[in-house]
């Protein structure tokens, strides 16, 4: 046997990567999904499987800060990586995150399968700070299917998501988002 | 819905890749992105004894500018292609075809490597690389060998690599100053592969006429195509609706995929029309408009 087989010819690996903000390490099969890893072995199961093949988007989590299919990946790629699922933004139900609190408002979740991958999504979107026409946040939550057909609510909701980071919790702020959400 | 079980490689150089590669040959497959492969995976459409895992290789995520090449690494992720200004400077076309490519979730992981090697007829970066004459550079056992990408793709999801060789880089020619470039398609669904796509960079001079003209379309046959009839109908002509709506008719008659389960014949025909007028239409105005700016 060759050096080269000796270093591969394993089927499980240790993996250290960075989960919600806090290192853990894990001996896993390598041909075990992120998805999988995050739901069985970390208990996060706001990690929600669809299809498991790349389609509804059920399964998106942040990967260094953006969304990517977590059916799609080996546990093993993340070692090194950090990782988001929706369990980071808050624990607690009296003080959710602007964006959860937003998705409640709006009546932005129905079943709720989708809404972890939503809510992330909205993350990543929001992050540059700027305003968005309806047009945008549908073109830019595409990716994620809402089988509960909820789109308009989740449109409005990532809007007033919007609002909120932009202008402290309260989203009491400047007139342009009050304008736009009395519109 | 789980992937078989694989020995699992993740080299950190070329050299290691296709040493791996060279040794499991058909009994291995690269993983990059993971978007295409991942699934098959999943659905155990693919069962490969060795997966050999190129995320690691950092020599294959490079971008560099060489003189008049735009040379692009197999592990350069899609969304990086799709928003770095220089690669915008340089080949327009990249950053107006990539957005096509499935949602954003797919392209943070998709690799420009991995959608080149897989071939997909209706694929957007393949269509683009036709369309820019771009090359494939290969490496194997013997070394590195360049492809032209009209011929690395040979069929439907089939490409020119042997089973010892990796992608390892695209080099497109960066795009004259003074050309326009556009990318138009047709999915039934946002993110959906398209039925049709057509992508042109056109040059005009003074009095309006084509210089130059490339056109390409995907979705129409086994292959990413270059219209050349279109090409040849619309150089030295006048950039007018009537040129290049009478141009753009002649690519029906060689659209090749008969009815699926997508579309019908007919149906494709029509759209490939329409594509590649509203691409030639839409390349003349990006060149008016760059002439406008004075660049
Ligand atoms: C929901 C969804 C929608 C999509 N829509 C589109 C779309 O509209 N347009 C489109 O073009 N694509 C689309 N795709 C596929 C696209 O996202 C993939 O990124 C692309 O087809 C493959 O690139 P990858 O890097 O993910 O490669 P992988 O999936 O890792 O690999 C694909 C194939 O290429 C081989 N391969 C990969 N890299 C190399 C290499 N360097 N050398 C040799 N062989 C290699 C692999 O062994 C495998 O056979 C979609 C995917 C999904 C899940
Ligand atoms: S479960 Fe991952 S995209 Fe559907
Ligand atoms: S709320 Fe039910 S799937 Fe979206």
């Amino acid at each position: 046997m060759t050096s080269t087989e000796n270093k591969y010819d394993t089927d499980t690996r240790t993996v250290t990567l960075r989960v919600n903000g806090r290192e853990v390490t894990r001996e896993v099969p390598t041909r075990l999904t992120l998805a999988d890893f995050l739901r069985d072995d970390l208990d996060l199961v706001s990690v929600h499987l669809g299809c498991e093949h790349g389609v509804c988007g059920c399964c998106t989590v942040l990967l260094d800060g953006g969304s990517v299919r977590s059916c799609l990946m080996l546990a093993v790629q993340a070692v090194g990586h950090e990782v988001e699922t929706v369990e980071s933004l808050s624990a607690d139900q009296n003080n959710l995150h602007p964006i959860q609190e937003a998705f409640a408002e709006e009546q932005g979740l129905q079943c709720g399968f989708c809404t972890p991958a939503m809510v992330l999504r909205t993350k990543e979107i929001l992050a540059d700070g700027q305003e968005r026409s309806d047009d945008e946040v549908r073109d830019e939550i595409s990716g994620i299917l809402c089988r509960c057909t909820g789109y308009q609510n989740i449109i409005n909701a990532v809007q007033n998501a919007g609002r909120k980071l932009r202008c402290g919790a309260s989203g009491g702020c400047g007139t342009a988002g009050d304008e736009a959400k009395g519109a | 819905m789980k992937p078989p079980k694989f020995m699992y490689c993740d080299p950190d150089s070329v050299e290691e890749a296709v040493a791996l590669k060279s040794r499991y040959g058909h009994d291995s497959l690269v993983l990059a992105g993971g978007q295409s492969l991942m699934p098959m995976l999943n659905m155990r459409l693919a069962n490969p004894d060795v997966l050999i895992d190129i995320n690691r290789v950092a020599a294959l995520q490079q971008i560099t500018r060489d003189g008049d090449v735009l040379e692009v690494g197999a592990g350069v992720r899609q969304s990086v292609l799709e928003s770095d200004p220089a690669v915008a400077a340089a080949v327009p076309l990249l950053g107006l075809a990539i957005p096509f490519i499935g949602h954003i979730e797919n392209r943070h992981r998709g690799t420009v490597g991995g959608s080149i090697a897989h071939a997909d007829a209706a694929a957007e970066l393949p269509c683009a690389a036709v369309t820019l004459d771009a090359t494939v550079v290969l490496h194997g056992t013997a070394g590195r060998r360049e492809v032209a990408a009209r011929d690395f793709f040979e069929g439907f999801m089939t490409n020119c690599c042997a089973p010892d060789e990796l992608v390892v880089a695209v080099r497109f020619p960066v795009t004259p100053a003074a050309s326009g470039s556009a990318f138009v398609e047709h999915a039934r669904r946002q993110g959906d592969f398209a039925l049709a796509a057509s992508a042109a960079v056109v040059a005009l001079d003074a009095e309006r006429r084509f210089t130059s003209v490339a056109v390409g379309v995907a979705g129409i046959a086994a292959t990413p195509v270059r219209a050349t009839v279109v090409q040849d109908a619309l150089i030295g002509q006048a950039a007018t609706a009537e040129n290049i709506a009478a141009a753009a008719a002649a690519i029906g008659d060689t659209v090749s995929s008969a009815d699926d389960m997508h579309a019908t014949g007919a149906y494709r025909r029509h759209l490939a029309v329409t594509v590649v007028k509203r691409a030639i239409t839409a390349a003349v105005e990006n060149a008016a408009a760059v002439e406008r700016n004075g660049s």
